[in-house]
């Protein structure tokens, strides 16, 4: 297990191990995977645990693996690595030189001492450190060596990785993992008051090691946070109480955010004063070992105004409806109330509404999400935007629906009335329910469309057809007026029908805004091109109101906004381990790869007057090349 | 003969620097000290620490490689010229004649890109007609543009404090800005070698991966507009990003040009340009020490990343996609060094084994980007 090729097998395999949890996302909801994989495979899967790779029992393995097999190439190799790094291997014999590649001789002329001492001076300069040693034939061996520090380079790196990963480990979950095993602890996956979670799912205020979460709303504390595992949580008792005094965010001139900060208080019978402190992005706290982080924000619980519109009725009056956000509220009466569940309240929406989608996003306003659940417990999902968003140089209202999460919103676009406001389209839509104004509406109509000579008879009978084609398009807009004409005209005549038909509903929809609009005291709409338009959006937003699944508009009328503060909490006693480990790591590599460990050995033969010039490396590469030759043509020179 | 073995020491540094290498370092200094003088107040200790660090770090590069001392002045020069010309007004960039045609941001990354184009053109027109000075026509091409680039950069830095005070950042902050810093980091990489092995035959090469990443920029610039300054999200507001990121590319930069070094070396041993090219010996020594440099830095970049993520996000380690792909190059290039430096093993098999390391690399360089979502989504395509 400490080969080499054992070593670069498991490297391979912890690389080719790490990429399946960046292809599948990890620790999502499990009701994402189910969906995505359907039951059979999600079982299947969540053995394999590949919702959470790198906390799996196999990823740990290979990771153990890697840990011993680096132990052991530490255990066989340092006492070499130390040997080499020490010894200046003096024990070179004439015959051990001749087989080097690279070697010399020359005669040198002076004496033996002086020429000693040349080549000594020599090795000094060169940075060599040396060591002499005479036989007894009185032939002397300078041994000399440098950049042996290389070899610590190769415990420091190996060193290195196990210190790392034993840090790691400190910082993972594996006592967690044995503790459910033994069954000391158990994660809990209801939904259920944190005071309430039994005491198998909390873990102590003495655990070494977490990564929690918290979330506090503006001006509330807490001394608990939650650990996610898996599809369910652990709660974390903390050694002190933090509360939430502020949260803020800054914003760019463009509306991108800037800056999330949260001013938070720390109350610990062991602090005499409540330590206060603002954290923020990159700039966490840390108290009693446990650092404390921004991490996210979400809805603390905003207050809301409602303005309920009943879309079904001929009332032009809306009813008032208060909630905040998490809560739940009623709409509607006896079998027809629905529950709604606010969800979300965003204070800023930053959308690019631009056509082309090239513009510049921009922030369009406060939108609130909510769920409107009826008996059966089926629920449809909303959004709803409170400020009119301007698409196509136009304002409208928006709001949108769902009935699952994976479908896109369907949007409902109601125009703006003269005053930027809702209630010009919501009186329109109440007269065009409204059947007693049917009448008016008709008479109107009848008065510009039939000359004034033709008898009554035919003008009684175009009042008719008006109020019945109005009573049609109230039941169930264009898609009732289609089915009408379906069912009661010829196929070749039809889109004569239907041209003449949204011609009158287009005539009849005029008289029936001015006639809301006189009702509330307000200036008459005059036709012309604005007014056409204005009169065809408002009776698309008035057909695709039977399409919005359900009777009830809520349109947000005012908020009081709270925010809450998303901070995670962790405590990692690991991380020191894995900085020196890191710190190691580098003086390491660099050693490795930038100390060239020389070895020069210098036989000075007073027989024949001869010198023997030899000199190897443990990496044979182009400097050693270059660096021999110098030497060799320099130490010619001084023999010479 | 008496020779004297003194004359066969090696110089020292400091004992082989000149009064122009003094004057070089005492001009960064006093560009230094006059920064600190004038923004010391909006810059925190780390950053002062950088600005001093920067002038020790290019000092001891400018002492050891003459050329990139003059490259750091030439910067240096234009930068100033250029934004004396903005009057404080971003306007500018696109009314006054010399900004808008030579050397306002958007401007000079246009030369860059347009230069390193003539750059290869010229590179491999020198390989094959053997011209020497072609090829040395092609290196100054590539100085240029390497010129350009860093003013590009150094002028969009100020210009993003041009738009507002707090949208002024580094410009190393998203996908766009980096892959400048890439070409311009894989270029510098490449002409440390040329000068040092003295060969000009691999800039053809070379010059690929970096002309690649222009094809990139224009993309990115004409479809995405991409070359719009944004404010930082407020995770990257942190002075780790200035040492977190340079260290990174240094990593990228150096294993794209292992590659390239690489592919001359399969060409070559298939006898194919053999004559043309260095020796395999050399081919061999450069991809090696490409590669040497290259995992150094990336391991720096990674270890300053989990120390940035310790106070960002929490933890040191999240197994985040570009965090997780960061530990396979890693592991992907300690296995080649492995089978290099223990083993001793040479040839093919580590340029094929180099090569395929440039599509890992890629795809936690972009491809991470624009698959797989995760902590690091700054830069989405």
């Amino acid at each position: 297990m400490s080969s080499m090729r054992f070593a670069v097998s498991m490297l391979s395999v912890l690389g080719i191990a790490s990429i399946i949890g960046t292809v599948l996302k990890q620790n999502e909801p499990y009701e994402n995977y189910i969906i995505k994989f359907g039951q059979f495979w999600f079982n299947f899967f969540e053995g394999l645990g590949l919702y959470d790779v790198y906390h799996s029992g196999w990823f740990l393995l290979i990771l153990l693996f890697l840990v011993i097999s680096t132990s052991l190439c530490i255990y066989r190799n340092s006492p070499s690595m130390v040997k080499e790094w020490r010894t200046f291997k003096d024990h070179a014999t004439e015959k051990s030189l001749n087989a080097f590649s690279h070697q010399e001789t020359y005669a040198f002329n002076s004496g033996l001492e002086n020429t000693k001492q040349q080549l000594i001076h020599f090795l000094q300069a060169k940075g060599f450190q040396y060591k002499v040693k005479t036989h007894a034939d009185g032939s002397e061996l300078i041994a000399a060596k440098a950049g042996t520090h290389q070899r610590l380079g190769y415990i420091f790196t190996h060193a290195a990785i196990v210190i790392i990963c034993f840090g790691g480990l400190l910082d993972g979950n594996l006592p967690l993992k044995v503790q459910e095993m033994l069954g000391h602890k158990r994660v809990e996956t209801l939904d259920i008051p944190e005071s309430q979670v039994p005491e198998v799912s909390r873990l102590s205020i003495n655990n070494p090691s977490f990564r929690a979460n918290m979330t506090l709303p503006e001006g509330m504390s807490d001394n608990v946070a939650f650990v996610r595992v898996r599809d369910g949580y652990l709660v974390q008792d903390l050694p002190f109480r933090i509360s939430l005094k502020d949260f803020r965010i800054e914003h760019y001139a463009t509306g991108q955010p800037k800056s999330f900060e949260s001013d938070i208080v720390i109350t610990d019978p062991d602090l005499k004063t409540p330590l206060t402190k603002t954290i923020s992005v990159n700039h966490p706290l840390i108290y009693k070992g446990v650092a404390i982080y921004q991490s996210d924000f979400q809805d603390g619980g905003t207050k809301l105004n409602f303005k309920v519109w009943d879309l079904s009725s001929k009332s032009n009056q809306a009813q008032t409806l208060d909630g905040a956000i998490f809560q739940k509220g009623v709409v509607g009466e006896g079998a027809d109330a629905l529950k709604v569940e606010y969800n979300d309240f965003r204070k800023f929406n930053i959308i690019n509404l631009s056509p082309d989608g090239k513009g510049k996003p921009h922030n369009v306003g406060p939108n609130i999400t909510y769920k409107l659940r009826d008996a059966q417990g089926q629920a449809k999902e909303y959004v709803t935007y409170m400020q009119p968003l301007q698409i196509d140089g136009k304002h409208y209202f928006i709001s949108g629906m769902r009935e699952t999460v994976q479908q896109d919103f369907q949007y409902l676009r109601i125009p703006v009335d003269s005053d930027f406001g809702l209630n010009g389209f919501m009186h329109f839509r109440a007269t065009m329910m409204d059947e007693a104004q049917y009448s008016e509406i008709a008479h109107r109509l009848a008065q510009n469309a039939i000359a004034a000579d033709k008898n009554a008879a035919v003008k009684t009978q175009f009042e008719d057809s008006v109020i019945q084609l109005m009573r049609t398009f109230a039941e169930g807009g264009y898609n009732r007026v289609a089915q009408v004409i379906e069912k009661s005209v010829p196929e070749n005549e039809r889109e004569i029908a239907a041209r003449t038909y949204i011609r009158m509903i287009n005539l009849a929809a005029f008289e029936a805004y001015n006639l809301s609009l006189a009702a509330d005291k307000k200036p008459l709409l005059v036709n012309n091109v604005e007014t056409q338009t204005l009169i065809q959006d408002s009776l698309n937003a008035f057909s695709d109101m039977f399409f919005y699944g359900t009777p009830y508009y809520l349109q947000l009328a005012q908020f009081e906004h709270k925010e809450a503060s998303g901070l995670q909490l962790t405590k990692s006693p690991g991380q020191k381990w894995v900085y020196l480990g890191s710190a190691l790591l580098v003086l390491g590599i660099f050693a490795m790869m930038y100390i060239r460990e020389r070895r020069i050995w210098l036989s000075l033969k007073p027989a024949n007057q001869q010198v023997h010039f030899a000199m190897s490396s443990n990496r044979k590469n182009l400097d050693f090349e270059q660096e021999f030759n110098l030497y060799r043509e320099q130490i010619r020179n001084l023999m010479a | 003969m008496n020779t004297n073995v003194l004359d066969y020491q090696p110089k020292s540094l400091l004992q082989r620097l000149n009064w122009q290498d003094w004057l070089y370092a005492a001009i960064l200094l006093s560009g230094a000290v006059y920064a600190y003088s004038q923004y010391s107040q909006y810059m925190d200790i780390y950053e002062k620490g950088f600005l001093f660090g920067a002038v020790a770090v290019f000092s001891y590069l400018g002492w050891q490689w003459k050329s990139l001392a003059k490259l750091v002045l030439g910067v240096g020069v234009v930068s100033i010229f250029s934004i004396t010309l903005y009057h404080g007004d971003q306007a500018r960039a696109t009314q006054a004649f010399l900004l808008k045609y030579l050397v306002s941001s958007q401007s000079a990354i246009m030369w860059m890109n347009v230069l390193f184009v003539l750059a290869m053109a010229v590179y491999w027109f020198a390989l094959f007609k053997r011209s020497e000075f072609s090829g040395k026509f092609a290196s100054s091409l590539t100085w240029t543009a390497v010129l350009m680039g860093f003013v590009g950069l150094m002028v969009r830095w100020y210009e993003s404090y041009l738009i507002a005070p707090d949208v002024g950042h580094i410009p190393i902050s998203n996908l766009y800005e980096v892959f400048i810093l890439f070409c311009l980091i894989t270029s510098l990489l490449y002409l440390h070698y040329e000068q040092r092995f003295n060969t000009k035959q691999l800039g053809g090469f070379v010059l690929v991966v970096v002309n690649a990443a222009v094809g990139f920029i224009l993309w990115y610039t004409f479809d995405r507009q991409a070359h719009n300054i944004q404010p930082l999200v407020p995770a990257l507001q942190s002075y780790w990003m200035k040492i977190h990121v340079p260290a990174n590319f240094v990593g990228y930069g150096s294993f794209s040009l292992a590659a390239m070094v690489a592919s001359a070396y399969l060409l070559a041993k298939r006898g194919i340009l053999a004559s043309r090219l260095p020796s395999l010996d050399v081919l061999d020594d450069v991809m090696y020490k490409s590669i040497a440099v290259g995992f150094a830095f990336f391991t720096i970049a990674t270890i300053l990343g989990a120390m940035w993520a310790a106070e960002a996000w929490g933890g040191y380690w999240s197994w985040d996609p570009k965090e997780t792909w960061a530990l396979i190059v890693w592991l992907n290039y300690a296995a080649w060094l492995h089978l290099r430096m223990v083993k001793g093993l040479r040839g093919p098999v580590l340029a094929w084994w180099a090569l395929v390391g440039l599509i890992v690399t890629t795809f936690a360089f972009l491809g991470v980007n624009m698959f797989l979502s995760g902590l690091h989504s700054y830069g989405e395509l």
